[in-house]
């Protein structure tokens, strides 16, 4: 699901940026870092334990296929949502880095869809849901398979919506969603289910390792109303962010798709809304003069254009080349 | 790829809080080009194109590594020229349709884009990256947790590989791993990381940890590097703003 830098438009990005700095903040705040600071090599060894974990493939019992582990939702059920959270960034991050997996651009998104819904959506709530008065085999199943499902569907649609409101590929929003939503639903209840054989064993063995087990201290990892309100509302201005975008660059597309998704063409109230909004990007906005990919005509581009783009490109490689080769032989002399 | 980012070259040498803000900006602008820019973009190659010549960066490697991606980034546009069927210009008998040059600049936005990020990485050495990472204010602990994950990462990676042979010699002939040990194989490993993280923090704490790694050498900024900043950074605003071709 990791996007790249090429599939977004600096806006999305940043905003993408943006949100996931904003939850950055809370859960460093939430953590207390400064006074717990043992979690910090905990939760460094378990990223690195995720990431390794990622490379084994398990076999899926009747299909010719594998699947692999999911992070988000595993490090949120041991070190608590906030822990893995950010535990899940510097995952992301290196993922990024060093294995080009994801785009440095894209890394506020990549964190957003999988980090941000894994963790808190899946390791949170759903956790919470199914295991917040004890612990049980049947809570951890089904929080582990229910949690891994939504936090993959909500991060799938997520990529489609960011990727749309960059309008950056051709392919119509239903095509793209009808694409992504089934795969990842597969995606999701294998790797629900690889979670839940892990975190089964764990809470045969050694169960005071689970996030919210009775003698564990909780106290600063519980959620509390505030923290899942400023959740909420950085995710409400994460996707009303975005849908802005989209109604301010290609508002027929988004009557569409406001009509297929809700079933309803009650665009009036929301069509201020959106206004509003616009409105406070053009202010706002860092780079006011950044193409709308859907502003600028495709007849600016020409073939002399092109060609003449192409000339000076290789006329700046050959250009380095020779100065290259001057370089060396002053060298030799 | 750790040694040879502890290179020699003036590219190693250069400041990372510099080679970081350099490689943002560049994608920045790259990506904000509109996706029918295909002159513009092709411009924008310069910049990749100028750094491996210059800093020597081996061709080679760089494909060995990449070729992956180059190819994954192909797919990004894959569905434009099925969608998109205006005719832009054409050449000789081919007409070159909105959706073929829209993929064509998609493809190459992501090969500069990838081609970037692996300049950033192969000239600076992980500790400088977060060196600048913390001189950019991101949170120390979040570094921290970042150094640490790097380093543990290649042992428990090996240990991942030890586990998978181990199996693979037991249950030969076998893709994966049998669903009835799911649980057993991750989370024995998982305890035995549980472990090394308790006498992590121990030697750690022993050895002065208050939360915060210290980075060896705190540089400044030199002359060369506010120059190259400079130069990147108005050879990107020119061609964004000024030079259309």
């Amino acid at each position: 699901m990791h996007m790249a830098d090429a599939l977004l438009s600096p806006a999305v990005g940043l905003a993408g940026y943006a949100c996931s700095a904003a939850t950055t903040g809370v859960a460093l705040k939430k953590l207390n870092l400064e006074e717990n600071e043992k979690k910090i090599p905990v939760m460094g060894v378990m990223g690195a334990f995720v990431f390794s974990a990622q490379m084994i493939n398990f076999t899926i019992p009747g299909t010719g296929s594998s699947g692999h582990l999911c992070g988000g939702m595993l490090l949120s059920a041991i070190l608590g949502p906030y822990a893995g959270f950010l535990t899940m960034i510097a995952v992301l991050a290196i993922q990024c880095l060093l294995f080009a997996d994801g785009g440095i651009l894209a890394l506020g998104c990549n964190v957003w869809n999988m980090a941000f819904y894994g963790c808190f959506v899946g390791g949170g709530i759903i956790w919470l849901l199914f295991n917040r008065k004890h612990i049980s085999r049947k809570g951890i199943i089904l929080a582990s398979v229910l949690g891994n499902i939504i936090s993959l569907q909500l991060g799938a649609f997520s990529v489609t919506l960011e990727t749309l409101a960059s309008g950056i590929t051709e392919l119509p929003f239903s095509v793209f969603l009808a694409s992504m939503q089934p795969i990842h639903l597969a995606i999701g209840t294998v790797e629900g289910l690889i979670t839940a054989a892990v975190l089964l064993f764990i809470y045969e063995t050694r169960p005071e390792i689970l996030w919210g087990v009775e003698g564990k201290e909780k106290e600063n990892t519980r959620f509390s109303l505030k923290g899942v309100l400023t959740i909420l509302s950085a995710a409400f201005v994460f996707i009303g962010g975005f849908l802005s975008l989209f109604a301010s660059s290609h508002p027929d597309g988004l009557e569409w798709s406001m009509e297929r998704i809700t079933g309803s063409t009650e665009l009036a109230s929301h069509g201020l809304l959106y206004e509003v909004l616009e409105k406070i990007q053009e202010t706002t906005a860092i780079l006011p003069d950044y193409a709308f990919s859907f502003s600028e005509s495709a007849m600016g581009t020409s073939f002399s254009g092109v060609f003449g783009a192409l000339v000076v490109l290789i006329l700046c490689v050959i250009f380095c080349l020779i100065l290259k080769k001057v370089k060396k032989n002053r060298i030799h002399e | 790829m750790d040694l040879e980012s502890s290179g020699n070259q003036w590219i190693h040498l250069l400041h990372p809080v510099v080679k970081v803000m350099v490689t943002i900006t560049y994608i920045l602008f790259l990506v904000s080009y509109s996706k029918y820019a295909l002159s513009s973009i092709l411009i924008m190659g310069i910049y990749p194109a100028v750094m491996i010549i210059m800093g020597d960066i081996s061709l080679k490697k760089l494909w060995k590594r990449l070729k992956a991606f180059f190819l994954l980034a192909f797919f990004l546009g894959i569905a434009n020229p099925f969608f998109d069927h205006r005719p832009i210009f054409s050449i000789g008998n081919i007409t070159i349709t909105g959706g073929i040059l829209s993929f064509i600049t998609l493809y190459l936005k992501g090969i500069f884009a990838i081609t970037a990020s692996y300049l950033l990485i192969i000239s600076t050495k992980i500790n400088d990256i977060c060196y600048a990472f913390r001189c950019l204010r991101l949170p120390k602990f979040l570094v921290s947790i970042f150094l640490l994950i790097y380093r543990y990462l290649f042992l428990l990676l090996e240990e991942a590989e030890k586990m998978m042979q181990a199996y693979a010699l037991r249950a030969p002939g076998q893709k994966g791993i049998h669903f009835k040990v799911w649980g057993s194989m991750i989370g024995q490993m998982l305890l035995r990381s549980m472990d090394l993280a308790e006498v992590l923090y121990d030697s750690m704490r022993l050895r002065g940890f208050h939360g915060e790694y210290y980075f060896e050498s705190k540089r400044k900024m030199e002359e060369k590097d506010y120059l190259f900043l400079m130069i990147c950074l108005l050879f990107f605003i020119l061609l964004r703003f000024f030079i259309k071709f």
